[in-house]
């Protein structure tokens, strides 16, 4: 018998996920189209993680070539390369020990790019200070995500700690939150409302609480993930007074706020939060995170995020920075992309027009990508989007037949798992199915990525109309 | 933004950043008279296991070198002109220069229409196309799976094989992680269970790397220390094993083994006999084995060699390969290659249930996956230029200059730290460190207590302010009782090495004569 057979309870009670039984079966169909089986689609389209460079959305120059000369420093030598990403680039490599990108940075990240960071955030919100020594840059935002709640959430307490968090939600911080044995305590977006985040039902989700777990943190996601909506000022600043009277240390996830296409514009919770004045200003706790995998970069593969940390205790700061010191620091090249992301080429610059036209084609596509699912999913019969206000995703609600919930019944499945296994099979579509996430008792929805390339959409929508139509038919 | 409303702005900053400087009260009163709350997050609701997280590699010492060196920078006068951080194991920050290889299929990589330019080897090209065809959208911008690009693991899992003289390798038992931290951290999160009496105990030996005793506080686990032998070159006695284990059963329920072959910070270099006879007892005292190997090719003493754990567990036959379970880790971070700031590692897990495998996938989806530049790097490092290939003579020769260069500084490391005397330096068969014994006057041990420092961190302390050198106290790493210890890299450059060295002898005479 395993030595291993007993292992951390926390561990063990974290939940499964749908994804891989679809990954499973994606990793065959693939295998099969490889080997020339015929099937009613040339490729699976993988639209299950917000992730733009897999769908084919390509990388932006600029970036690209910092990297490559910082990588290769002899590039640098000639004229192959524009004269603003030799500049870049020979400034990078001086802030970094010896010259290398493979050297160990501090801990909180490269001091020069933590400093930048901090300079774009207070432009980015109108002028509100940012303290570089707030700003800790990690492994993608999930991984500094981990850090915070490993500091809030008391793994030997009972009762447990518990984080207020959305539904639907993003797994990956729950399962980080049941990993430290926290326990998430559901608050219900307003489906019909755009998503909107209700105050009354974070009073209902903090009163469940009593008995079962001790709330210690507010955990918002804005803009939205999976559900598309943009928080407007006014919900936002209820958040902040529900956490302050409360008492809720406020967890801010903002790796969408380049992601807007609406008419609510985004606003940071420090912002807002500033802009409420004292003594909210001033004693709110509250931590944000952003990250260079998503809005027009996508570089979700070279691990870049970031926290600010906004009113927190000093002795606890100290204790968060030896935390973090464990981590050694995040890879370099990530650090990289995330000061080009935030110190993008400016007019003048002889990198900014193929700057301009790469990112005004990945704008122009993304808003005409909201549009045509929009248009397209809300008028196939059985199925209800939101307008898709910002994030990465479109989470549509999918009236399932009895029919077909029944079958899913019988083959040992959730109803939407059964939907996207269907749909993956028949159209080549890997979506993910809104059990993942969290949703009302009786509603079932699907995910998929939006920020993919145009005739890529266009042929996800073809094949979609597709199947769906087929499928409402064979279950009615 | 508007100057008026960035003058409102410094305006508020200003007047909390007071409230800081005034130390932050609990309590403090608003216009209205109203007492405003304590904070939601403080030290006394904080996670208590966080609180006793430490690192000295990276701790209170370094901090102060930084300060120096923000000092110097600002024209202060020292005696000294540069902080020198021989702290902490990194290579390039002292000027140690990356594979070319390396460097290019990686460029190639990040920016793929250098794909047509001459100055790159075909060589190169073609290993970044293969790169690149296994990433997401042909992008290294794209996640990978959670367990690492398959290819990648396919490589590392051949590489062990050829390492290990044919010992097969299934890369399903292979993990592309974040540094090898990453790797051993997710382990310990995985294991670490039970309460009171049964919370699991982790073997670790003393000295040791204190990322280990840091997860180990945090994941509230206990720390079960085996000294290793200092009179004979910091070896692992099996009796001391035993010793530490019976003692632990008494508090504890001791499920697994730590072992860092090469020795981090001691350098030592373990036998295949003793690698065999930790191999037996973690069998027959049902241990969970961790090898921690991330210094596999820094060895440098004539009579060592490097035996790879999993190596030696399958040369012993069905009754232990079939049943010890072993992970044993690597990372791009050290060896030749000293690529820290890409965050590259694995590890390779043999006999664990499938069940518990299944456990660990969750566990590791959290983070979503390790850097892909980390993942690319890794690659190469396992299957490197071949000769006949263009770019092999280089690599080759690049490689043996820096592991030749890295054995003579380890040489002349111990060399000079033994002609001192109060210094006493164990041969550094490998790694990258010296981790000398320190004879500390009487006088200076009670002006650390008075001080309330460990001795050897007020030694370092003091080293620092008079030399720029900046080196981690022996404290940071764990030793006997009454015994004190530095780390110090054998990385700087040659030269850079001999004056540092000559600086630490000259210290340490003035010290003790200070203190006779």
């Amino acid at each position: 018998m395993s030595v291993l057979q007993e292992i951390s309870a926390n561990v063990r009670n974290m939940k499964s996920m749908e994804y891989p039984v679809l990954a499973r079966r994606t990793n065959q169909i693939q295998e099969e189209l490889r080997k020339g089986v015929r099937k009613p689609y040339r490729d699976v389209i993988d639209v299950s993680w917000g992730d733009p460079h897999r769908a084919g959305v390509k990388p932006l120059s600029f970036v690209r070539q910092v990297l490559a000369a910082c990588l290769y420093p002899k590039l640098m030598e000639g004229d192959r390369l524009m004269v603003d990403v030799r500049q870049r680039a020979q400034r990078l490599l001086k802030e970094c020990a010896g010259g290398s990108i493979g050297s160990y940075s501090n801990t909180a990240g490269i001091p020069e790019i933590v400093q930048r960071v901090s300079e774009f955030i207070t432009r980015r919100d109108g002028g509100v200070p940012c303290r570089r020594e707030n700003i800790f840059i990690s492994s993608g935002s999930q991984w500094a995500l981990a850090n915070i709640l490993k500091v809030l959430v008391n793994s030997e307490a009972s009762p447990r700690t518990g984080v207020l968090t959305p539904v639907p939600c993003h797994s990956t911080t729950i399962l980080s939150l049941m990993a430290l044995g926290a326990a998430a305590v559901p608050y219900h977006l307003t489906e019909e409302r755009g998503w909107a985040l209700e105050v009354e039902e974070l009073q209902r989700a903090l009163d469940s609480a009593k008995g079962v777990c001790s709330p210690v943190a507010l955990y918002v996601i804005n803009p939205g993930n999976p559900a598309g909506y943009v928080q407007n000022r006014k919900s936002m600043q209820e958040v902040i007074r529900f956490a302050a009277e409360k008492r809720l240390f406020l967890l801010a996830d903002e790796v969408y706020q380049d992601c807007v296409y609406g008419k609510t514009e985004f606003v940071s919770y420090k912002r807002a939060l500033a802009e409420m004045g004292p003594p909210l200003s001033e004693t709110v706790e509250l931590a944000s995170f952003h990250t260079a995998s998503k809005g027009l970069m996508g570089e979700c593969g070279l691990r870049a995020g970031y926290v600010e940390l906004v009113n927190l205790d000093p002795a606890v700061m100290k204790h968060i920075n030896s935390l973090f010191s464990t981590n050694s620091c995040a890879p370099v090249l990530g650090q990289i992309a995330l000061d080009v992301m935030t110190n993008p080429p400016q007019p003048g610059d002889p990198s900014y027009p193929l700057y301009m036209k790469e990112t005004q084609h990945i704008r122009t596509s993304l808003a005409e990508n909201v549009r045509r699912v929009e248009e397209v999913v809300n008028s196939l019969p059985g199925f209800s989007c939101q307008p898709v206000e910002g994030g990465a995703f479109a989470f549509p609600t999918v009236f399932l037949p009895p029919k077909a919930i029944e079958r899913a019944k019988e083959v040992g499945m959730k109803p939407d798992t059964f939907y996207c296994l269907r749909l993956l099979e028949e159209a080549g579509l890997l979506f993910s199915p809104g059990t993942e996430y969290g949703q009302k008792e009786g509603t079932y929805h699907i995910r998929f990525c939006i920020m993919i390339p145009l005739d890529v959409m266009e042929e996800l929508l073809r094949r979609l109309s597709g199947f769906h139509k087929r499928f409402m038919k064979e279950f009615s | 933004m508007n100057h008026g409303t960035a003058l409102l702005w410094k305006r508020r900053a200003l007047s909390s950043l007071s409230t800081t400087r005034r130390g932050l009260p609990k309590e403090k009163m608003s216009e209205n008279g109203m007492m405003s709350r304590a904070k939601v997050l403080t030290i006394d609701t904080m996670n208590p296991t966080v609180k006793k997280v430490e690192y000295a590699v990276r701790g209170p010492i370094v901090q102060r070198a930084v300060e120096l060196e923000r000092e110097l920078s600002e024209g202060m006068k020292k005696p000294f002109t540069e902080v020198i951080k021989a702290n902490i194991g990194d290579a390039h920050a002292m000027g140690q220069q990356p594979i070319t290889f390396f460097r290019q299929v990686l460029a190639l990589c990040s920016y793929p229409e250098l794909l047509s330019d001459s100055a790159f080897p075909e060589d190169a090209k073609s290993r970044a196309c293969r790169i690149l065809n296994s990433c997401g959208g042909n992008s290294m911008g794209s996640y990978s799976a959670s367990q690492g690009i398959e290819s990648v693991r396919q490589d590392v899992a051949r590489y062990i094989e050829r390492r290990d003289g044919g010992v097969p390798c299934d890369p399903d038992n292979i993990y592309l992680t974040t540094g090898a931290s990453d790797g051993i951290v997710t382990m310990l999160k995985l294991l670490v269970c039970g309460e009171g009496a049964m919370r699991t105990g982790v073997m670790i030996s003393i000295p040791q790397y204190p990322l280990y005793s840091a997860a180990l506080a945090e994941l509230g686990a206990v720390q079960i220390n085996y000294y290793l032998n200092e009179g004979k070159c910091w070896s692992l006695d099996i009796d001391e094993l035993q010793r530490a284990l019976n003692e632990a059963r008494l508090y504890c329920n001791p499920r697994a083994l730590c072992i860092i072959n090469p020795g981090n910070p001691t350098g030592q270099v373990q036998s295949r006999e003793c690698i065999e006879d930790v191999i037996r007892f973690a069998a027959k005292e049902r241990l969970f084995l961790m090898a921690d190997e991330v210094y596999q090719d820094n060895v440098y003493a004539e009579g060592c060699q490097f035996h790879s754990f999993k190596k030696v567990l399958f040369e012993m036959g069905p009754e232990y390969s079939e049943t010890v379970e072993l992970a044993s880790f690597h990372s791009s971070s050290k060896c030749y290659m000293g690529e820290c700031g890409f965050r590259g590692g694995y590890m390779e897990i043999i006999n664990m249930d499938d069940d518990v495998k299944a456990q660990l996938t969750k566990l590791l989806s959290v983070r979503l996956c390790p850097p892909v530049p980390g993942q690319a790097l890794m690659d190469l490092v396992v299957n490197p230029p071949q000769p006949g290939e263009p770019s092999y003579e280089r690599f080759i020769k690049e490689r043996t200059a820096t592991l030749s260069v890295l054995a003579e500084k380890a040489k002349l490391t111990e060399q000079v730290l033994n002609t001192v005397e109060g210094i006493r330096c164990n041969p550094v068969q490998g790694a990258m460190y010296s981790f000398p014994r320190l004879t500390i006057p009487e006088k200076a041990l009670q002006e650390a207590k008075e001080l309330g420092q460990q001795p050897d961190m007020f030694y370092c302390m003091k080293m620092l302010e008079e030399t720029g050198i900046c080196l981690v106290p022996g404290s940071g790493f764990g030793q006997k009782e009454g015994t004190y210890h530095f780390r110090m890299t054998i990385l700087p450059p040659t030269d850079k090495l001999k004056i540092l060295l000559n600086n630490v002898k000259e210290f340490h005479q003035r010290f003790t004569q200070q203190y006779s």
